[in-house]
């Protein structure tokens, strides 16, 4: 047993970061994020104001969002990859759906296939257990293909974007972008539930050892099914968000943001085989990847060169971020 | 006999870390012997196996090939060496199909024809993909497969055990018959009808080490049986439990009342009941069904045929949740198969509380913290790395297991094994927990396979051989000799001259059966 109160003897200081690491696995995270600006902030000073900080955090709030629903997913040992599929359909069918109809209306009906999405997802891999990879995988080319469809049926009327959304996506109120109404609540929902509620309890049970989560009395296809549509839900709500704050409506609108948004929980130390990781160290990767992105791009590089840095500076951080925090 | 053995192995040790699994094993075998290998549960047998054909390598000892010493690194080097084993589990790649298995080993086709329809089954598909061919033949073909190269010394471990009456009896009949033809044959089974019948002499071990070796002849299972034992045969304690006597319940329903349990060929014809207030052992050798009729009682597998009934209800399971429902914990024997490790010793203990749907709303914190510290407490759980359950020691572990069920107030608790692996102390905990837990009328069923274990705790035990109950023993008569016998099969307060051997052989001088 490796128990700090079993060993009286001196520990060297690196050891000791390590272990003060390893219990409160945030603060590497926000050193790093810390780290980041300050280097942007070196290569062009004055850059970092009021004015790029809300900039960042309206980009970063969309990832964030449905990073929480790889968070959720991956805690149970699964993944989402149609949540770029599901917020592309509720974003494309809202502002299509607005021009004829009552706003209360297009809402329901672009979270339609949200939730179709997600129960079919759930019964997937709960009941019939094909893999998450596979099943969202599966269902987000369906759901692109029915988009497809339906884009043929709605040309005629056109499309907007209705004003809530635009101001919810770029709107700044006394210098705090509004995006944070929707994702304050968002993010202290998805954190309470993880930590405070049954359910929550059961997603990490289910991920860590899903055997003892059935002798346990846990249905296995109940939590997996409420999971996915959870996650739906919220994809679709992120959807909503980003078309007001990209406000042109497209086929592949938010399907840039689906590896990234895995990419950000892992880098907040959620792991993809299930039972380990935390909502608030999401957050914080998906701020340093927006922050990383803005640094990428005012290094004024190429397209391809950005992306093999992006890629190489996403695999170092995890793989540095993984040996700091899991200290056995 | 004068001939020099074929295989002669002595001083065989083998340690695992800390543990010892072989101490100083020997065992020879003579040309043309039937050869039984005899030991209670974790007596060494396996290792012993394995360290003589090539599967794992032995930290010391001699074994000798026909006089040789040869120093066998592999399962090739083995069967170079003309040793051959055919193990319990089936050993054919299930994806392909039977002939390119043979391939696969070299095997050639027509000779392991003949065996196969030698050992009963004339109408074999060599084409047939192994995946999709019933386990017992598997088996079959497996023993085929180590006849057609014709090896000198053939290691089989619990042939017989899956197998239906009339294919074991054709494999008996070849195995006999190769002991005609000249060849060793090492015999490995719990069932001493099949010894006497096949076998000529037979190797005993205890904790590791060769205790004896003896003749099969009529009346000897005694002696193997007081040889597994060793001198553990003195009673232990037979402890009086006035507090609890379980008799004058005799007129409340049983909590848990178990009828012509039958779960496919593992479990046949089960009954017993389980009273309030009442710690009910089971005892059996590895594999004879127990597993099953703890998952059934769980709820985690559905049995074939039989009832059980709940406070006098018959009750239908379809999934542990139900079990748990009525009142019923499982504490699997394997502490992996029952906690998230990655989470706290809080999490773990209060996960059953959440399981409902209607109870994934938000967690009464203080509450929990409560109940689950009053669990800890009882159990002694020590908390300094409660953190990750995967920190704690092993018997920290299963306490936290059993903790669970205490925290939740299961009124039946199923322990499959709970002490295996850990250490005496917490042995001792565990045992006076189950006996508290029954003082309050709790009851407990409670599979072991340490056979001292049962004194300490129960209160009855039900012995378990072959998928059937063949005995049940007040405490008081059940010392570890007729423990060992039951769970051999023998029958009850047969004497050495009216055992079984006597009805196997009949031409035998020993018939004082009737």
């Amino acid at each position: 047993m490796t128990d700090s109160a079993t060993m009286p003897q001196p520990v060297s200081i690196g050891r000791r970061l390590k272990r003060f690491m390893a219990d409160r696995p945030l603060i590497p995270l926000i050193i790093l994020l810390v780290i980041l600006v300050v280097i942007l902030q070196m290569l062009r000073p004055g850059i970092v104001n009021e004015r790029w900080i809300a900039n960042t955090a309206k980009f970063a709030i969309p990832l964030a969002i449905l990073a929480g629903c790889q968070t959720m997913t991956m805690l149970t040992g699964g993944i989402d990859l149609s949540v770029g599929t599901v917020a592309t359909m509720s974003a494309f069918i809202m502002a299509t759906q607005i021009v004829n109809q009552d706003p209360a209306v297009a809402f329901l009906l672009a979270m339609l296939p949200a939730v179709l999405i997600g129960l079919v997802n759930g019964i997937g891999v709960g009941v019939f257990r094909v893999h998450p990879l596979i099943m969202t995988l599966g269902t987000s080319l369906i759901g692109t293909g029915f988009l497809q469809v339906y884009q043929r049926t709605v040309i005629a009327s056109g499309a907007r974007i209705p004003d809530f959304l635009n101001w919810l996506g770029t709107g700044v109120t006394y210098g705090f972008p509004n995006a944070l109404l929707l994702f304050m609540p968002v993010a202290v929902l998805i954190v309470f539930m993880l930590n405070r509620t049954g359910f929550g309890r059961l997603l990490y049970a289910v991920g860590d050892n899903e055997r003892a989560a059935r002798l346990s009395g846990v249905r296995y296809w109940q939590v997996i099914t409420a999971l996915y549509i959870l996650s739906s839900l919220l994809a679709g709500i992120t959807g909503l968000l980003y078309i007001g704050l990209i406000k042109a409506p497209s086929l592949s609108l938010a399907e840039p943001l689906v590896l990234p948004s895995v990419a950000a929980a892992v880098i907040g130390g959620t792991s993809i085989f299930g039972g380990r990781g935390g909502y608030m160290g999401t957050i914080i990767g998906a701020l340093i990847l927006t922050v990383l992105t803005t640094l990428l791009t005012i290094l004024q590089m190429p397209e391809g060169g950005r992306r093999i840095l992006f890629g190489f500076i996403v695999l170092f951080v995890t793989a540095a971020y993984l040996r700091i925090i899991e200290d056995r | 006999m004068t001939t020099s053995p074929l295989l002669d192995a002595t001083g065989v040790a083998k340690n695992y870390g800390a543990v010892a699994a072989l101490r100083n094993a020997s065992l020879s075998v003579l040309p043309g012997e039937v050869h039984a290998l005899m030991g209670a549960n974790g007596a060494g047998k396996s290792t012993l196996v394995k360290i003589l054909t090539g599967a794992i390598r032995a930290d010391a000892g001699r074994i000798l090939i026909r006089g040789e010493q040869l120093d066998i690194r592999s399962p090739a080097a083995a069967r170079r060496a003309g040793l051959l084993p055919v193990y319990q589990e089936p050993a054919l790649i299930p994806d392909l199909d039977v002939l390119s298995n043979l391939r696969l080993t070299g095997t050639p086709v027509e000779p392991f024809r003949a065996w196969v329809r030698e050992l009963g089954i004339p109408d074999l598909d060599i084409r047939e993909t192994a995946r999709h061919i019933p386990l017992a033949i598997l088996r079959v073909l497996d023993l085929a497969r180590a006849l057609a190269v014709e090896p000198d010394v053939l290691v089989l471990d619990e042939m017989t055990a899956a197998l239906p009456a009339n294919l074991a009896e054709k494999v008996l009949e070849v195995v006999r018959r190769q002991g005609d033809a000249g060849r060793s044959v090492i015999f490995i089974s719990h069932r001493f009808v099949e010894i006497s019948a096949l076998c000529d002499r037979a190797t005993v071990l205890r904790d590791g080490s060769t205790v004896g070796v003896v003749d099969i002849e009529p009346g000897i299972e005694e002696r193997i049986v007081e040889m597994m034992l060793g001198t553990r045969i003195e009673k232990t304690r037979v402890s009086a439990r006035a507090a609890n006597d379980v008799t004058t319940a005799a007129g409340s329903r049983p909590r848990l009342s178990v009828r012509n349990l039958q779960l496919g060929t593992k479990l046949n014809d089960v009954s017993f009941e389980l009273a309030n207030g009442e710690v009910a052992g089971v005892f059996a050798l590895e594999g004879q069904g127990q597993d099953e009729l703890f998952a059934a009682l769980a709820g985690s597998i559905r049995p074939t045929g039989g009832s059980i009934g709940v406070d006098g209800a018959p009750v239908k399971f379809s999934h542990p949740s139900d079990a748990i429902q009525a009142g019923i914990a499982y504490v699997p024997g394997d502490r992996t198969e029952a906690l998230a490790m990655q989470r706290s010793v809080r999490e773990n203990i209060a996960l059953p509380f959440s399981a409902a749907l209607r109870k994934w709303g938000p967690i009464r914190m203080r509450r929990e913290q409560v109940v689950v510290s009053s669990a800890v407490a009882r159990l002694q759980i020590d908390t300094r790395a409660q953190g990750e359950v995967q920190r704690l020691s092993g018997g920290n572990q299963q306490k936290v297991t059993i903790a669970r069920w205490i925290a939740a107030n299961a009124r039946t608790i199923l322990c499959f094994d709970p002490t295996r692996g850990i250490d005496v102390g917490t042995k001792q905990e565990i045992y006076k927990l189950l006996r508290e837990l029954a003082g309050q009328d709790k009851s407990v069923l409670f599979y072991t396979s340490e056979i001292e274990e049962v004194q300490r705790v129960c209160d009855r035990v039900i012995v378990i051989f072959g998928g059937r109950v063949v005995d049940t023993f007040p405490v008081e008569q059940a010392d570890e000799a007729s423990l060992m016998r039951a769970a051999y099969g023998l029958p009850r307060g047969a004497r050495a001259d009216v055992g079984i051997l006597a009805e196997v052989k009949p031409g035998s001088n020993a018939e004082a059966a009737s």
